[in-house]
């Protein structure tokens, strides 16, 4: 399997044992995602052997894998969102009546049964499309699960799911292990690795660095074997000196609301401040900061920046005033997949320009040299479809479309989901590079730690509602009480 | 030998390959039936001066492919921004001369014969015939931009509204604009081309101008791939959808003009009939997603004229005006087929499949 530019898979052996779950590990780019495409027969691969139970099989589509009992959930909802719960569970192997027709009777009651026995919440006759990614998620895995697997691939399923979602999940994949399966776990997240794996399997620039167990690859040495060299400490990011903040106000908000999604909140940002949105999924984090930017309009409440009151009807508005968005769902309103590297970190700074003046094209090629360089992002060339780059390096390409517009105020929704440890680290030191150049930043994440390393003050939200913030004494512990309401008793 | 097949690839990977290898085909075609004629051989390149014009198969082929090509040119924005058709333009080109002939003749006036009956001048009936079309063009925007309904849905009302307007125009009859400066449009000549030609190529040279110079080509690609990311990253997606349904609609009026032209009579039930048919195949021809998003104008403009090609060899190899839409439907098919992503995913398997064993086979 190729992919342009860089072979994607060479040589690699994996083994999966009968009742074990088994991380596959690496960087983005690795080969990981490569690998699991091979197995189940998406991608078809030039070279070697699948055997199962000793016997060698061959999967030419998802649907030869499903036969052969291997299941998948990707990292992105592959689900019909505008399909029922119940529609999406059985999809290709419905109920049927006794003259044919599907059953839509049974198959409410079977997708009932299943998601009580997986103890999740939801009406089956609804869109699905009605719930969250975390939600649809949890849907995707009890799809697999339904289907009489003996290997379960899990492709990222946790990066959009929070900490009580995370265990419910681990304690299914326990409990589906104890039964036999072979789960085949693929996580950024370390901590997640050491607290449900069996055995780590480490991929780098798609070679085969390892495989081992669990108890003889402490987290330092499995860094090192993914990114091929030694870790180097990410406490020291931020210095005494980034505590200290403007006074000058960036953004003043008072009483902004969007129906339904976030009540009225006032919320102030000042310059060269990393301010960190943070709250379970769901609890109107990114619909705060959509909210500011335009990309949610909203419909109550007066907005300040930069000390002048302004009214925001679409996204190019709150450009205009030197903001930027990277919103956490990358594929739908990130990329647009099919366009160049080029354009795609082109497509904020001529839409400033307006249509009419178009950025002649040695100026263009010069920027997008110029991030591409600066933010290592691995391309073939500056002409290769935004598609046909790794996550990690898409992720990228929209902070360099930002980057190239000289924001005063940026907004990074989940800019690390999916995202290698490598990248991450330095996409935090860029944030705190940007504050420290008197930017303003709006940074939002799941993973407390990294929200500790990188933010000056944090707005705690709750079922769409500011509850407060926190400044001083910004501990792991002091910000999951924030989170969880525990102040109110 | 090796030069040759490295050659072969390296030209069937140009985006612009297959349009251009169908063209090629049809004159391969051409030069062997004129073997076998025993005529020249070459006759189909040939071209010949009478009265200052010029004459030839390849220029009747551009001269009679003109609407298409204009068509294509509003079609294929269409296409890339909203990943829908505009089925309207064929009736939208019959509004449009239809009313450009009864501003020029007088409402209920059948025939004009001489310059004194013109209700006004020639051009400013063009002109007033061109901008309906581009006010249906905002009206197909508006409803696909704005309220969201599939491009073809919304498109269909001007598609059976567009005809009936213009016989309601026409008062329900034929009108004749027997002037030469009303035919010169669709039938007369510019220094030694026909007109119609001189008219595409203009309209052509517009749109590579307006892409070339203004950012509107990747605005429509990005709104025609992700609508919501192009949104967040600050472009108006409906402003941009519903340039396009304008421009589509203006380039509809200036080949309806030609093509009213050309008969010289407000024909409404048989101007540019089918048209929009050929304007979409035409795009897809061209390599272009129907689905929306890249887009490449100069292959639907090959694509244009490559169906007029098709259209005007059938009827020189003496196939029957009526049997002549089954062999255009067999040679359509073989070229979307070969184009198609499942034949194309194919050979680049094979390919790869091809390099990985030489790599083994080497270590």
């Amino acid at each position: 399997m190729t992919f342009p530019g860089v072979k994607a898979l060479q040589n690699v052996d994996f083994t999966l044992r009968e009742g074990e779950i088994h991380a596959l590990m690496g960087e983005n780019g690795a080969g990981k995602s490569t690998l699991i495409k091979c197995l189940t027969g998406v991608n078809d691969f030039e070279q070697g052997e699948i055997h199962m139970d000793g016997k060698p099989i061959r999967n030419h589509s998802t649907l030869d894998a499903q036969k052969n009992g291997i299941s998948t959930v990707y990292q992105e909802v592959n689900l019909c969102p505008n399909l029922s719960v119940a529609e999406n569970l059985f999809i290709g192997r419905e109920p049927l009546t006794k003259i044919g027709t599907i059953s839509r009777k049974a198959m409410l009651n079977r997708a009932r049964e299943l998601m009580q026995k997986l103890d999740i919440q939801v009406d089956v006759a609804k869109t699905l499309d009605s719930y969250s990614i975390a939600i649809q998620q949890m849907i995707a895995i009890a799809r697999a699960v339904d289907m009489d697997c003996k290997v379960l691939i899990l492709d990222e399923p946790t990066s959009s799911l929070d900490d009580k979602e995370v265990e419910k999940l681990f304690i299914l994949m326990r409990s589906l292990r104890d039964q036999g399966i072979g789960i085949i776990f693929v996580t950024h997240f370390l901590e997640q690795v050491y607290a449900v794996c069996d055995r780590i399997t480490v991929l780098r620039n798609g070679q085969l660095v390892g495989e081992y167990q669990i108890a003889d690859l402490p987290r330092l040495k499995l860094v090192a074997a993914m990114m091929g060299k030694d870790f180097d400490d990410l406490q020291s990011i931020k210095s005494k000196e980034d505590e200290a903040v403007s006074d000058e106000l960036e953004i003043e908000a008072r009483g902004l609301s969007h129906a339904r999604k976030i009540k009225p909140f006032d919320l102030d940002i000042h310059k060269g401040e990393v301010l960190g949105l943070t709250g379970l999924l769901g609890s109107g984090r990114s619909e705060l900061a959509r909210c500011i930017y335009g990309a949610d309009r909203a419909q109550t409440g007066t907005l300040k920046v930069g000390g002048k009151e302004t009214t925001i009807s679409a996204p190019i508005d709150a450009m205009r005033l030197g903001m930027g968005l990277l919103p956490d769902d990358r594929k739908a309103e990130g990329i647009v997949e099919d366009l160049s590297v080029r354009e795609n970190i082109m497509l904020a700074m001529q839409s400033l320009k307006g249509v009419r003046a178009k950025i002649p094209m040695d100026k263009q090629m010069e920027i997008t040299k110029k991030y591409i360089e600066l933010l290592e992002i691995k391309t073939p060339s500056t002409e290769t479809l935004v598609k046909q780059l790794s996550g990690g390096n898409q992720q990228k390409v929209i902070i360099a479309r930002w980057l190239a517009t000289d924001p005063d105020f940026l907004i990074l929704d989940e800019p690390t989901r999916g995202i290698d440890v490598g990248t991450k680290t330095e996409i935090q030191k860029l944030v705190v590079e940007l504050a420290r150049q008197g930017k303003s930043v709006i940074f939002i994440s799941s993973e407390i730690e990294e929200m500790l390393r990188t933010c000056n003050r944090l707005a705690v939200l709750r079922d769409g509602e500011k509850v407060g913030e926190l400044t001083e004494n910004l501990t792991q512990e002091s910000v999951m009480k924030a989170i969880a309401g525990g102040e109110r008793n | 030998m090796k030069s040759v097949k490295d050659w072969i690839k390296k030209i069937s990977k140009k985006p612009l390959f297959l349009p251009l290898f169908s063209v090629f085909l049809v004159l391969v075609i051409n030069v062997i039936y004129d073997a076998v004629q025993g005529n020249y051989i070459f006759s189909f390149f040939t071209f010949e001066l009478k009265e200052g014009a010029l004459y030839g198969r390849i220029v009747d082929i551009l001269n009679r492919g003109s609407e298409a090509a204009i068509l294509a040119i509003g079609m294929t924005l269409v296409v890339s921004s909203s990943g829908g058709t505009d089925i309207s333009v064929g009736s939208v080109m019959s509004l449009s001369g239809s009313l450009c002939c009864m501003l020029l003749a007088g409402f209920g006036v059948t025939h004009v014969r001489g310059p004194e009956e013109l209700q006004m001048p020639i051009w400013v009936g063009a002109v007033a015939g061109i901008a309906i079309a581009g006010v249906v063009g905002l009206f197909n925007g508006f409803l696909v931009a704005r309220m969201k309904i599939q491009p073809m849905v919304a498109t269909l009302i001007f598609f059976t509204a567009g005809r009936a307007i213009g016989l309601l125009l026409t008062n329900n009859k034929m009108v004749y604009i027997l002037l030469d400066e009303f035919k010169w449009f669709g039938l007369g000549k510019t220094w030694i081309f026909p007109t119609p030609t001189v008219i595409a190529a203009i309209c052509i040279a517009l749109m590579v101008l307006v892409l070339r110079f203004t950012s509107l080509g990747m605005y429509v690609q990005s709104v025609g791939i992700n609508p919501r990311a192009s949104r967040i990253a600050g472009i108006n997606s409906a402003a941009i959808i519903l340039l396009c349904y304008v421009i589509c609609g203006l380039y509809a009026g200036v080949a309806g003009i030609v093509a009213t032209s050309r008969i010289y009579s407000a024909d409404s039930n048989n101007i540019g009939l089918n048209l929009e048919l050929d304007a979409i195949l035409a795009v897809a021809l061209g390599g272009n997603s129907l689905g929306g998003g890249r887009f490449n104008l100069a292959g639907s403009i090959i694509g244009a004229y490559t169906i007029q090609a098709i259209t005007t060899t059938m009827y020189a190899l003496g196939v029957a005006k009526a049997q002549a839409p089954v062999y255009k439907a067999i040679i359509v098919i073989l070229i979307v087929v070969v184009q198609s992503p499942a034949v194309k995913a194919y050979f680049a398997h094979r390919k790869a499949q091809r390099e990985s064993l030489a790599i083994a086979g080497r270590s």
